[in-house]
């Protein structure tokens, strides 16, 4: 019960996280014309920070504590 | 003059050793074996003191003491109820309804005598 | 070789009927109790229906207009995934719980079960969704089109243009149509499942995202060197340079969160994602895989569209090939045969798997929540009086499906062109976001009401057609130019994509932010206007409180047969069905079997739930309310149990019951109370009489015993006269003693007894010749008629003596003295021993009968005249032994005519 009350809560967490990483203003700190290891800067956020997002979400959800 | 006892009971050897008692003390003594019986010896033996028992066929002993308080002639006529239901309550009907006492059975012969005595001005 | 028009259709074919084994043996597998899709990456694989041609041909054609603008939708529904926990588990559990079969039965059902807001529901849905329908058309044919030109990179016609028989839009509806025919509606089930259909669907996920990995991969590290090559060479075309970055304005990231927020709610609010997410899965606990499954599928599948888009506007500089066919035409152009007739594939299952799911789901909804509604209500169609109505509705749902898809073509044939893929597929995406402010708050807030719901609906609904839907007309021409330019009626304030004079936001936005603001004021506001009644709130707490309630019944009341349920679900499922289903139910509840099922609250609740799946929640209620309350079914009774006045009627039908039962219940209790207090009055008479009969011997012994005592001179034949009163008085009191407490071992239960055979007769004889002094001294004859031979039954000898003997020594009794007659008779008959015992005494009236049997009767003022000398104990003890030895005592007499006790033993076989 406790534990899957903990993992709604983180849950609920990274979902304002992601919120909070795919929209404005953090979005507009990377939309310029740069590139990061020869990537664009805002394509590299974007994906990069979406795949953490989903990692996270797995390691949220299948985590079980013993 | 010698007292008057009218002995009612249903048991034929109550009766008897009741009898056989108050003849010894002198009193002269008429039986009745049920209620109606003794409404009747009541009327033609003119008693001084009924010895009466509460549970008989036909007529019960609070039903005879009823009526024979209820008749004016009867007035200066004693009652003693004798029951073998000693309960409080039936104790106190017969006080309410006029008995003068209330035995319970089985009796001490000298203390019934001693009653009946008092009952009738001789102690 | 794939100039070949038939190579592609041979192969496509070849693709579905791929598909089609796959369903079929899923659907086996599931049948026999192995399901192939009881799996949690299935599940998350099936969730991937929700990138359609739009994902696989569509982004691209985005990210080379807009950059990275084709994110949000992928972006959006992994958000509402990291929800998923609340959000998909809470409507998965509420729809289990509630059999719900599709979106418009969970709106229809949240609300009071209404078959106006399923209706409606499923009229936007379907109004909503057909454009989207069309959109995969669109890309099938042109990528059939472009295909059959291979390897010349040719743009297919402009839609509409070809004539309508050669349309290959056309022939690709026809044939998705009758696929879906094939797939969904081969048979009825009741919990609106299909899992073959799901097992193809997540067969399909992994083919599109092979293919498209495929042509990601070529085009990546065929084509170019990499990523790094190709954005380099990105930056080296200004124009391309522009997409690595969006515009920096207020309106670009506004749009970019409204298109997040859009996707949000449709991978939830769609039609094929509710089917798939919700009514498809099999166990609550596969969401919990999903939430990072599916958003990692969308994240693979999105790697290597900014590579595509990149790589095709390099490679087809000037224009000329549609963004959309990128690709496609990126390895027609290369000449990679095989990669192109793979990516068309991927496309295909990307088309059909989006098209299947859709258009089950919407028939489904057409079926159930639109068309059987007004069938039942349709008094001349007699549907209530069909037997099997579970073949109607194959039909009806096979009809839905073909006109769906024909509504898409059409929509296909007048708009088509305007837009790009994602275009189309945003105006639905905008459609469905209209049931979110009813099916989310519906799950929160259990204010909603059925108005408010159907307010907001409604008016969303009239925005979103006024400010998308109509728009997409008038730009294919089809409606007038001035209607955009001008507004409706030349009122500048309507024009549709800048109400009110809203500017500055893309036409989605906007639609969004009117639509959703009209639909959620006039969902909060209406609904606020009244509490929710009675049936709403049931609802609501079904739903708002799903994961604390589970299996909670919303309470039904009525009479209701197993006889009258089982038929009428079956007219719906198939009498097989339905039979097989309500036994599952029976056993379920531990009952053995459809017979010992009782006709109970839960057992309606069952039928209705399940009727629910092959007809909607409300049709089912209706349906079911109709037998439970025993009125046949037509428009005025439906509307009468509809009405919330038949809940009031029925729930004081409910208190009446309630307080009969509870005046009965009293009236029990009252009597049980008399008897206890009569026992208690016998107990304490019993007692009274016990001390009375004990009393009255001892009385004589004492006074006796006492004048003995004090009068020594009494003479000697006086003295002995006492002495044997005394001696006869104690015999008495013994024999008193005894009986009680032979009559206490009795009644205890511990009495010893012996069994052995016993004559009958013997008996009676022996007992008659012990008492012939009692007979003599009273001046009483005796008459036995015993039989010749044994009377043999199995008893205790000593026993039966002691009962006779009562029975004699009460008759001599009764008898009058000098002419008293007593009868003892011994007879067979039927098996049966019977002992008489007759005496001409008083005998004893009727209302007497039992009586004398209770204990101290005797004693009682009535029974008898004279007091008889007996303990009143002799009848209830000689009772008790007849019946230990399996016999019956009993009297027979009338007053003034004597009495005639008779017992009977069972005879012992002596052969």
């Amino acid at each position: 019960m406790n534990h899957s009350r903990l993992t709604a809560q983180r849950l609920a967490a990274l979902f304002l996280l992601g919120c909070a990483l795919f929209n404005y203003p953090l979005l507009a700190l990377f939309n310029r014309a740069a590139e990061i290891f020869g990537i664009p800067l805002l394509y590299a956020f974007l994906f990069g920070s979406w795949l953490v997002l989903i990692l996270l979400m797995a390691l949220a959800i299948e985590r079980r504590e013993d | 003059m010698a007292r008057k006892i009218l002995i009612v009971d249903d048991e034929p050897n109550i009766v008897i050793s009741l009898e056989f008692l108050m003849k010894k003390e002198g009193f002269v003594v008429a039986v009745a074996g049920d209620g109606d019986a003794a409404l009747e010896q009541a009327a033609a033996f003119r008693p001084d003191l009924v010895l009466l028992d509460v549970m008989m066929p036909k007529k019960s002993g609070y039903e005879v003491c009823e009526q024979l308080r209820g008749d004016p002639s009867q007035g200066d006529l004693k009652i003693v109820m004798l029951t073998a239901k000693g309960r409080e309550s039936e104790v106190a009907k017969g006080i309410a309804i006029g008995a003068d006492a209330y035995v319970t059975k089985p009796f001490s012969t000298k203390e019934l005598v001693a009653r009946v005595r008092t009952l009738l001005g001789m102690a | 070789m794939l100039q070949q028009g038939w190579v592609i259709v041979l192969v496509s074919f070849a693709y579905l009927g791929v598909l089609f084994a796959i369903a079929y043996q899923a659907d086996r597998r599931a049948d026999s109790g192995r399901s192939l899709i009881a799996h949690p990456t299935v599940y998350a694989l099936s969730l991937a229906v929700y990138c359609t041609t739009w994902t696989f041909y569509g982004s691209v054609g985005r990210a080379a207009a807009t950059g990275i603008g084709f994110l949000p939708i992928y972006l959006g529904p992994t958000l509402m995934l990291a929800l998923g926990w609340f959000v998909l588990h809470k409507i998965v559990r509420v729809a289990k719980a509630n059999r719900i079969t599709s979106i418009a039965d969970f709106v229809a059902s949240r609300y009071g079960k209404s078959q106006l807001l399923g209706g409606l529901v499923t009229v936007i849905a379907v109004v909503g969704v057909v454009p989207y329908i069309a959109l995969q058309l669109k890309a099938v044919s042109s990528s059939f089109a472009i295909l059959t030109g291979y390897p010349e990179i040719v743009m297919p016609a402009r839609a509409g243009a070809a004539p309508l028989l050669q349309d290959s839009a056309l022939y690709v509806a026809i044939i998705l149509a009758a696929f879906t025919i094939l797939f969904g509606t081969r048979h009825l089930d009741a919990t609106e499942r299909h899992e073959g259909m799901v097992a193809a669907i997540a067969f399909e996920s992994v083919v599109k995202l092979v293919a498209f990995f495929a042509v990601g991969l070529y085009v990546t590290y065929g084509i170019y060197d990499g990523f790094g090559d190709i954005f380099d060479r990105a930056q080296e075309v200004p124009k391309l340079a522009k997409l690595m970055v969006t515009a920096d304005t207020a309106a670009s990231y506004g749009s970019w969160a409204a298109l997040t927020f859009l996707s949000m709610l449709s991978v939830l609010l769609l039609p094929r994602q509710f089917q798939i997410a919700v009514v498809e899965n099999v166990n609550e606990a596969h969401v919990r895989r999903a939430v990072w499954l599916f958003p990692l599928y969308l994240f693979l599948i999105n790697i290597f569209v900014l590579p595509i888009a990149i790589g095709g506007l390099l490679h087809f500089q000037g224009g000329g090939v549609d963004a959309d066919t990128f690709v496609l035409t990126l390895p027609m152009a290369h000449q990679q045969e095989a990669l192109t007739l793979l990516v068309f594939i991927g496309g295909l299952s990307a088309a059909t798997g989006m098209v299947i799911v859709e258009t089950i789901a919407l028939s489904t909804m057409v079926c159930n929540d639109l068309v059987m509604p007004v069938l039942l209500r349709w008094r001349a169609l007699r549907l209530h009086e069909r037997q099997d109505l579970s073949g109607l509705l194959l039909e009806i749902r096979r009809w839905a499906i073909a006109v769906i898809l024909m509504l898409g073509y059409l929509y296909f044939r007048l708009a088509g062109e305007a837009y790009a893929l994602v275009s189309i597929g945003l105006i639905s995406f905008a459609a469905v976001a209209q049931f979110a402010p009813a099916v989310i708050g519906g799950l929160y807030w259990k204010g909603g009401t059925r108005e408010g719901a159907l307010a907001g609906l409604l008016g969303g609904f009239l925005v979103w057609c006024y400010t998308l839907l109509l728009p997409s007309f008038a730009k294919s021409g089809w409606l007038p130019e001035q209607f955009m330019t001008q507004g409706l009626f030349g009122v500048e304030l309507l024009r549709p994509q800048q109400l009110f004079g809203l500017t500055g936001l893309d036409e989605i936005s906007h639609c969004l932010f009117w639509s959703l603001f009209v639909n959620l004021a006039a969902y909060l506001g209406v609904s606020l206007l009244r509490a929710p009644d009675a049936r709403e709130a049931r609802q609501a707490s079904l739903f708002v409180d799903a994961p604390r309630q589970r299996g909670e019944l919303a309470g039904w009341r009525g009479g209701v047969r197993v006889a009258d349920l089982l038929p009428m679900a079956g007219r719906f499922l198939g009498p097989e069905r339905a039979r097989e289903a309500f036994e599952r139910h029976a056993r379920s509840r531990g009952f053995a079997g459809l017979d010992a099922l009782p006709a109970d609250a839960e057992l309606v609740h069952f039928a209705e739930s399940l009727l629910a799946g092959a007809i909607g929640s409300a049709s089912a209620r209706v349906m079911v309310a109709s037998v439970v309350q025993e009125e046949p079914l037509g428009l005025d009774e439906v509307m009468n149990i509809l009405d919330e006045a038949s809940q009031i009627r029925a729930y004081s039908r409910e208190v009446e019951q309630k307080s009969r039962e509870l005046e009965r219940a009293t009236a029990e209790l009252r009597e049980a109370n008399e008897r206890l207090r009569e026992l208690d009055r016998m107990k304490d008479d019993f007692i009274s009489t016990v001390t009375h009969e004990l009393r009255t011997p001892l009385t004589s012994i004492r006074a006796f015993s006492e004048m003995l005592h004090e009068d020594p001179k009494i003479e000697l034949a006086e003295r002995s006269r006492f002495l044997g009163i005394i001696v006869g008085e104690t015999e008495r009191l013994s024999r008193l003693i005894n009986q009680i407490l032979d009559l206490a071992k009795l009644e205890s239960g511990r009495a010893e007894w012996t069994s052995t055979e016993v004559d009958l007769a013997e008996v009676v004889r022996e007992s008659a010749a012990s008492m012939t002094q009692v007979f003599r001294d009273k001046g009483v004859t005796l008459d036995l008629d015993l039989p010749p031979g044994a009377v043999v039954v199995l008893a205790d000898r000593d026993r039966l003596v002691q009962v006779v003997i009562n029975l004699l020594s009460n008759a001599v009794k009764f008898a009058p003295a000098g002419r008293g007659r007593v009868a003892a008779a011994v007879a067979v008959d039927r098996g049966l021993a019977q002992v008489t015992v007759a005496d001409n005494g008083p005998g004893i009236h009727a209302s007497e009968h039992e009586r004398i049997f209770e204990k101290f009767r005797q004693g009682g003022q009535d029974v008898l005249t004279d007091k008889p000398q007996g303990t009143g104990l002799g009848l209830p003890i000689s009772r008790q032994i007849v019946e230990y030895f399996g016999g019956r005592l009993w009297v027979e007499s009338e007053a003034g005519k004597g009495a005639r006790f008779k017992f009977t033993l069972p005879l012992q076989d002596t052969r």
